[in-house]
């Protein structure tokens, strides 16, 4: 199946805001706003955090929207209790700071906050497209240099896309068991 | 009209609870059918593929709750297939917790000494084996070793893997490819089918209700093979006797959705939920001190750098399996891999001064992957999850296509359960931070709650009627010929792995399942011995499936 994305270039922008304050990257181009760019290898963002949102196996497509409509008028209150002059050329939460938008996600996501579970959702699913890529086959994402797949250091299967360790063990005993311990290997 | 189809038994879900009552009432001449709300996957069928759609999603569930998630197995073979295979028994000391009781929680027929010999069918069957230390990867090492050298001991785990099978790949989630996980694929499934038992995938088990005759309708939906928001038809069995076996997640709910046709249901149907008093928490090893305090080498240099590689886990510290300690105080602490995906959200940054579980230092911790640590502590809860009203359908709303849903589970973890969650992160953090050997800190419980891939209790067996659903033969209180063998059965949290103890309880009670079935004229027999372990290839499913 061909990865979509949200079609709306505002809910684009600010779902990706969103990932990059998850797993924060580098900008794609100077001029790259969505991305805070507090970081200088790529994050959820070039990782397919979108990608992973719009995919119609998690049945969130339909919601983004929403969901992008929803932050920006979090981030436009925030914004006003804290007396910001957002930049009116992008969606409100885009228009925050990297930080700023991190104290807003963190109050999203707060147990006492009644949204919790859809904001928490969305982070999820950015955590995910970074360090397991479920929109892509992983040993393709693998071969093609996943960033996320990359950075944590997931080895590549065999040839044969399965994975095998032959060399697994220290092959020592490293500690004494329970004195306790009956004949079956149990605890008594 | 049409005919409705008759058995002698249905079993719905086809895990440790479904799979063994299955095959003994097939090979003692009943005709048995088995309702399994997941797909029938074939061993190459099992994926190493985090890819939305593979077998990870397929056969896997995820619950979220009201202050706890379940993760459950949802295809033949339930948590067998998707299971890490650890199969201790349970200590001597659970069987006398009496919880919040003021009295023992479990029947007076059961103790360690009274289930030994139904622990031992069981081992002979999957097969359990023991580890030795040449078996134990990485991970496992590593633990021992910081173990030992903080004063404490660390045990091999037994476990139901083939060693000579196994590829220590990790992917024991999403289905052995290797056919080295000793699944019920592999023993008391093909055992029932060979018998003349039937199992049908993909239908999901809504409610009974009771025939005029004194047996019960089974009402099932046809769910769709690939998006399980979908159904495909609904369908009706009759039978003498169901044996409810679709875990402690989901048994009580369709109990719950029967109450109106049945009959008040006892009061324990849908409460005392047990998580198995679960937690975990990550560690970042620092290499260099894993090398220098406990003198480890991979054979090149490094240290460790392995946490991808293994078998889920494999070495256990049961210092605090003491039956001096208080209750609540109990608990072993298991070396554990959890992949990536789901749960690496939950991984605080041990240390973090801003966000710890998103933002800049989430990404520093995810940098050193291969350096991390998961500990798996299994305490004693306190049984305070109750099941709130049954969604439509199913345990769960289906938010995706697969995997995950939202369903009633309401659980708020008392002083108890709270206290002895508190002493394992402080025993975690004295065995694992000792001398700067790492850094550690408990998953977050502040998002989706507590979390359990060990379900237990909501509908459990015991003596006084008020506080357990089940007689000690499994038998549903004022509703026979209902018979709950699966994890909600169990009383309470054992503070180990649980499957090989849901399997032992499960083989003790067809005894009793099999004269229930003959008083209600069922020609059936008891004694069939359980599958001998040996055969080597998983069951595929039949082609037309
Ligand atoms: C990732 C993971 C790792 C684990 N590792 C270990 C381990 O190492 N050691 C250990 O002891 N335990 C482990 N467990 C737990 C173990 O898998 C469970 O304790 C065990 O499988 C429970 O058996 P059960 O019979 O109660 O239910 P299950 O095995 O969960 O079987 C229930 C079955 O019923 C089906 N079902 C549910 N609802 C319906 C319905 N309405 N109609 C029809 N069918 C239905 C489900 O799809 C499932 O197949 C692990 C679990 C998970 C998720």
């Amino acid at each position: 199946m061909a990865a979509t994305t949200p079609a709306d270039p505002a809910t684009r922008a600010t779902l990706e805001a969103f990932a990059d304050t998850i797993i924060p990257g580098v900008k794609r181009s100077p001029d790259d706003r969505a991305i805070a760019g507090v970081e200088d290898d790529p994050g959820a963002v070039q990782a397919g955090a979108l990608e992973v949102l719009a995919d119609p196996a998690l049945g969130l497509a339909e919601a983004l929207d929403g969901m992008a409509g929803l932050l920006n008028m979090h981030a436009q209150n925030h914004a006003r209790a804290g007396q910001h002059i957002l930049d009116p050329a992008v969606p409100p939460f885009v228009a925050l700071d990297f930080d700023t938008r991190t104290a807003l996600v963190q109050e999203l996501t707060d147990p006492s906050h009644p949204e919790r579970e859809v904001w928490f959702g969305v982070a999820l699913f950015c955590t995910m497209a970074f360090d397991s890529a479920p929109h892509l086959p992983t040993a393709e994402a693998l071969a093609q240099g996943h960033p996320g797949l990359s950075l944590v250091g997931l080895r590549r299967p065999d040839a044969d896309g399965l994975w095998r360790f032959p060399h697994f063990s220290y092959r020592r005993r490293l500690a004494s068991v329970h004195p306790h311990t009956t004949a079956t290997g149990s605890p008594a | 009209m049409t005919s409705i189809e008759q058995t002698d038994v249905v079993v719905v879900g086809s895990g440790f609870g479904g799979a063994i009552p299955a095959y003994h009432l097939a090979a003692g001449g009943a005709r048995v059918v088995v309702l399994e709300r997941g797909p029938w996957l074939a061993s190459h069928e099992f994926q190493h593929d985090f890819l939305l759609g593979s077998s990870y999603t397929r056969i896997f569930d995820f619950t979220v709750g009201d202050g706890m998630s379940v993760l459950a197995g949802n295809c033949v073979g339930g948590g067998s297939v998707v299971y890490f295979a650890t199969m201790p028994r349970a200590p001597r000391f659970v069987f006398d917790r009496t919880g919040g009781l003021g009295r023992r929680m479990w029947p007076s027929s059961i103790d360690r000494d009274t289930l030994d010999p139904w622990y031992d069918v069981v081992s002979d069957a999957l097969p359990v084996t023991e580890q030795t230390w040449d078996d134990v990867p990485f991970a496992g090492g590593l633990f021992a070793a910081a173990c030992s050298r903080a004063g404490r001991t660390a045990n091999p785990v037994p476990s139901a893997i083939d060693k000579t099978l196994c590829t220590n790949c990790n992917w024991m989630m999403a289905g052995c490819r290797f056919d080295a996980k000793r699944s019920l694929l592999l023993n008391y499934l093909p055992a029932a089918l060979a018998h003349g038992a039937r199992i049908r995938p993909l239908h999901e088990v809504q409610r009974l209700t009771r025939t005029p005759t004194g047996g019960y309708q089974v009402h099932y939906d046809v769910v769709d093979d690939t998006d399980y928001r979908l159904t495909r038809g609904t369908g009706v069995i009759e039978a003498k006797i169901v044996v409810l076996a679709a875990g402690a997640g989901a048994t009580p709910v369709i109990l719950q959705r029967s109450a109106g046709a049945l009959g008040t249901m006892p009061p324990a149907v849908g409460r005392y939920f047990s998580g198995n008093g679960e937690r975990l928490n990550t560690a970042v090893v620092d290499e260099a001190r894993a090398r220098d305090l406990l003198g480890l080498d991979r054979g090149d240099g490094t240290a460790y750098e392995a946490y991808q590689i293994g078998r889920g886990p494999c070495v256990a510290t049961w210092d605090k399996l003491d039956d001096s300690l208080p209750e609540y105080s109990r608990f072993s602490l298991e070396q554990l891999y959890f992949p990536p995906g789901l749960g690496t959200v939950l991984a605080q940054v041990p240390g973090a001064t801003g966000p710890t579980w998103f933002g800049r230092e989430k990404k520093e911790m995810l940098r050193r992957w291969r350096s991390w640590l998961t500990v798996f502590t299994m305490s004693e809860d306190d049984n305070e999850g109750v099941f709130g009203a049954p969604p439509q359908r199913g345990n769960a709303e289906r938010i995706a296509q697969q995997m995950l849903g939202r369903g009633s589970l309401r659980y708020d973890p008392t002083e108890n359960t709270l206290r002895g969650w508190a002493e394992s992160d402080a025993e975690v953090r004295d065995i694992l931070e000792r001398d700067g050997l790492a850094r550690v800190r408990p998953w977050t419980n502040d998002q989706v709650g507590a979390y359990t891939v060990h379900p237990l209790s909501s509908c459990r067996i015991g003596d006084d009627p008020a506080t357990s659903a089940l007689d000690d033969r499994h038998e549903l209180r004022d509703h026979p010929g209902i018979f709950v063998t699966d994890g909600s059965a169990v009383p309470g949290a054992l503070t180990v792995n649980p499957a090989l103890t849901i399997a032992a309880l499960a083989e003790r009670a067809v005894p009793g399942l099999v004269r229930a079935a003959q008083r209600r004229g069922v020609a059936v027999s008891y004694g069939a011995p359980s599958p001998d372990g040996t055969r080597t290839r998983a069951l595929p499913p039949p082609l037309a499936a």
